[in-house]
């Protein structure tokens, strides 16, 4: 590993001075998660900022949290549900729905935000040094806050349908973990592509579009899809793990996706380990290009 | 034991800047099959880590080259030079935000930067907030700030609004504030760039006097400035970069001196010598000059002596209502003075024949403050025309000879006024003995 810059401590009479030795760095670069422990304030204030500013001056304020995934649960309801006839047997459309809503709302946040996260902040990028890792880390945690949220509605209405929490329930806190590494690892790639190529910003919509009508939100893929091995290969898409998950673990719907979730699993590291290395290869131009 | 705060060997850093067009694109077809080969090329060309800002990467420029100096604990150091010699490129170096293409930087200590200040202020955020949030990106942990948020708001002075958000502050306000949240970095080196253009001049007196302090208690400070003042005050040592290049080293006067003295320009200019001038009818301007006491032409003016700005000007045609205007510029660019050769003349409204004519300025000793000033002409008919302007024509500099004021005296001049005091009621109100 070559670093752009390393730190070391000399003695300095009875004071350590930390020496800082900047260089030019070739090639693939250390991830240096130390130095991004030790910028965690400035990761807490970034996020913290994010979801302060997010629903200023809006009269609805934070209740957008709830009504987008809520409304958009509604919709589909009618046209999926009823007309297209689109949804699983034996269980209410509404609450299947919005099982798998909720998670993907915060996904497509977080995708989206974290993919324009650096082009956003150009200015402090231009500016100040911090560990670049940082702002696409806040904007994919901001969303969070939104999630949760919107999740406390999915408590009334598993009680109105009938569905009691089990201990399957644990589940939702590895596939919420499965989610932000899936959206914070294509996060990682689109940022920084982002910087060099603005087409990202007119990519992304699209692709979260795509990605959507990819994930069985508004359809069952179970009901058609028996062959374990092309079930295998539609977990591809990590979001496919993570949906199921979620209505496996709340609502207690069979098959069990754990082979589907591992699939998955395995698929959104690949991209969030790839996306962290080419982050940081691609980070020392970023203050000179974005 | 090392005593160096901050080490630059060799440093150098190269930009690419994009090739120019080699070849137009002929046809349609041409340009059709290269937009759609270019995103694979470009693509290609990331994936193996290239930087890659334009389609073609191939011209380069040297931003900084070999820059090597030391910059020993507690030393205060200048660093000037034009815009693009390098110093912001220096800058952004010493503070990480961009790599070195070569050589090394070693820094002994804590790194603070100021490079703009209210990076990162939210305009939907309260003062308060803001305070946390840009501490927060300069570095400062929150018990930091805690620590000094009331010196801090005490020092921007706005108090009243610091629950308000920062959209509604006036722009001095925010920059007020901002600055406070800097200032109150503890680093042990800090590296400032041009932040005492903020605000009014009682606020930027308060700057100054706060980087005094932060130089007496020990520190190391890099300061890029244009305000020679302001370096020759602070600093004890400056550099001079030009090109990328670091061309002088030392003592901040001799050093200021240098770089004044290295600008390209002349004390006078001469159409048949200007191969930039226009041809022609279009030309108007023959020759402008500055001249000392004695009508010799002079590129240094003492303070105390006057000097005359002669314009020679050439009419194709006899021109009514024509104005010679002279216009005088300080090395920061602001306009010192204004005059037209009108104003003391009973030329206004009267035709000046065809020909040759020469306008001559006189100004006063004692009148322009010690520097550098640069001078541009303009011949027009007000309203009307403007047939020529030659902007910066000219440079030259009033040294401080016969110069009897305090250096920092502030003002865009310092002319030498009558002042009466009249004391004759004093006695009247003086105790009996």
């Amino acid at each position: 590993m070559n670093d752009g810059s390393s730190m070391a401590s000399v003695a300095n009479g009875s004071t350590p001075v930390p020496v800082l030795r900047i260089e030019p760095s070739r090639g693939w670069v250390s991830l240096k998660l130390r130095e991004l422990w030790e910028y965690r304030e400035l990761l807490y204030f970034l996020t913290w900022r994010d979801i302060k500013v997010r629903y200023k001056q809006s009269v609805l304020g934070v209740s957008w949290a709830i009504i987008q995934p809520f409304v958009s649960m509604v919709v589909f309801t009618v046209f999926f549900g009823k007309l297209a006839n689109l949804g699983p047997e034996g269980v209410p459309y509404p609450i299947w729905n919005y099982a798998a809503m909720v998670v993907w709302t915060y996904f497509a946040f977080a995708l989206t935000q974290s993919s324009n996260s650096l082009v956003t902040s150009s200015a402090l990028l231009k500016k100040i040094y911090f560990p670049r890792l940082v702002v696409p880390i806040a904007a994919t945690l901001s969303g969070l806050v939104d999630f949760f949220i919107a999740m406390a509605v999915l408590i009334p209405m598993m009680l109105f349908y009938g569905y009691a929490p089990t201990l399957n329930t644990l589940w939702l806190i590895p596939l919420i973990l499965l989610t932000f590494v899936t959206a914070f690892g294509v996060g990682l790639w689109f940022s920084a592509l982002n910087v060099q190529f603005r087409d990202v910003k007119h990519g992304v919509p699209f692709l979260v579009q795509i990605w959507f009508f990819a994930t069985p939100i508004v359809y069952s893929a179970t009901d058609r899809i028996t062959d374990p091995k092309w079930l295998a290969i539609y977990s591809l898409n990590p979001m496919v793990g993570v949906s199921e998950g979620f209505r496996w673990a709340l609502l207690g719907l069979e098959p069990h996706p754990g082979p589907m979730i591992l699939v998955s699993a395995v698929v959104s590291a690949t991209i969030f380990v790839g996306g962290l290395f080419y982050f940081r290869r691609m980070e020392k131009t970023f203050a000179d290009v974005v | 034991m090392s005593d160096l705060a901050v080490r630059v060997e060799h440093l150098g850093k190269e930009y690419h800047i994009g090739a120019v067009q080699t070849e137009r694109y002929r046809t349609l077809r041409d340009q059709v099959a290269r937009s759609v080969a270019a995103p694979f090329r470009r693509a290609s060309k990331l994936l193996r880590g290239q930087a890659t800002g334009a389609a073609e990467l191939d011209e380069t420029i040297w931003a900084l080259r070999d820059v090597s100096f030391d910059v020993p604990r507690g030393q205060v150091l200048g660093i000037i030079g034009h815009n693009g010699a390098g110093k912001s490129t220096l800058l952004k170096i010493l503070s990480r935000i961009t790599e070195p293409s070569e050589g090394f930087v070693e820094i002994h200590g804590r790194v603070g930067c100021l490079l703009e200040v209210g990076t990162g202020f939210h305009p939907e955020l309260t003062g308060r907030e803001n305070v946390y949030l840009n501490g927060a990106i300069l570095g400062m942990t929150r018990a930091r700030i805690n620590e000094a948020f009331d010196e801090i708001v005490e020092f921007s002075g706005v108090e009243k609004f610091i629950d308000t958000p920062v959209k509604h502050y006036s722009s001095g306000m925010g920059l007020r504030l901002a600055f406070a949240v800097a200032a109150h970095l503890d680093p042990e080196i800090l590296i400032v760039d041009e932040v005492l253009a903020v605000g009014d001049a009682a606020f930027q007196q308060k700057c100054l006097g706060k980087m005094g302090e932060v130089a007496e208690a020990g520190r190391t400070v890099l300061l890029v400035s244009h305000n020679m003042s302001a370096i020759t005050r602070l600093c004890e040592r400056a550099i001079l970069l030009a090109n990328g290049e670091m061309v002088a080293s030392g003592d901040p006067e001799a050093v200021i001196s240098t770089y004044l003295g290295e600008s390209t320009l002349d004390s006078s200019w001469n159409q048949t010598e200007d191969e930039a001038a226009p041809r022609g009818r279009e030309s108007v301007f023959q020759s402008i000059r500055v001249l000392d006491g004695r009508s010799q032409s002079t590129a240094l003016v003492p303070f105390d002596e006057g000097f005359q700005v002669e314009v020679t000007y050439e009419l194709p045609r006899p021109v009514r209502d024509l104005v010679i205007v002279v216009a005088v510029f300080n090395h920061r660019g602001e306009v010192v003075c204004v005059t037209w050769d009108t104003d003391s003349t009973d030329l206004a409204g009267k035709v000046r024949e065809a020909g040759l004519h020469t306008s001559t300025c006189r100004f006063p000793s004692s009148f322009l403050k010690p520097g550098r000033y640069l001078i541009s002409t303009v011949a027009h008919i007000p309203k009307v025309q403007i047939l020529e302007r030659r902007l910066q024509a000219v440079a030259f500099e009033v040294s401080p000879v016969g110069y009897p004021f305090e250096v920092t005296r502030e003002g865009l001049v310092t002319p030498m006024l009558q002042w009466t005091v009249d004391s004759s009621r004093a006695q009247a109100d003086a105790l009996p003995r």
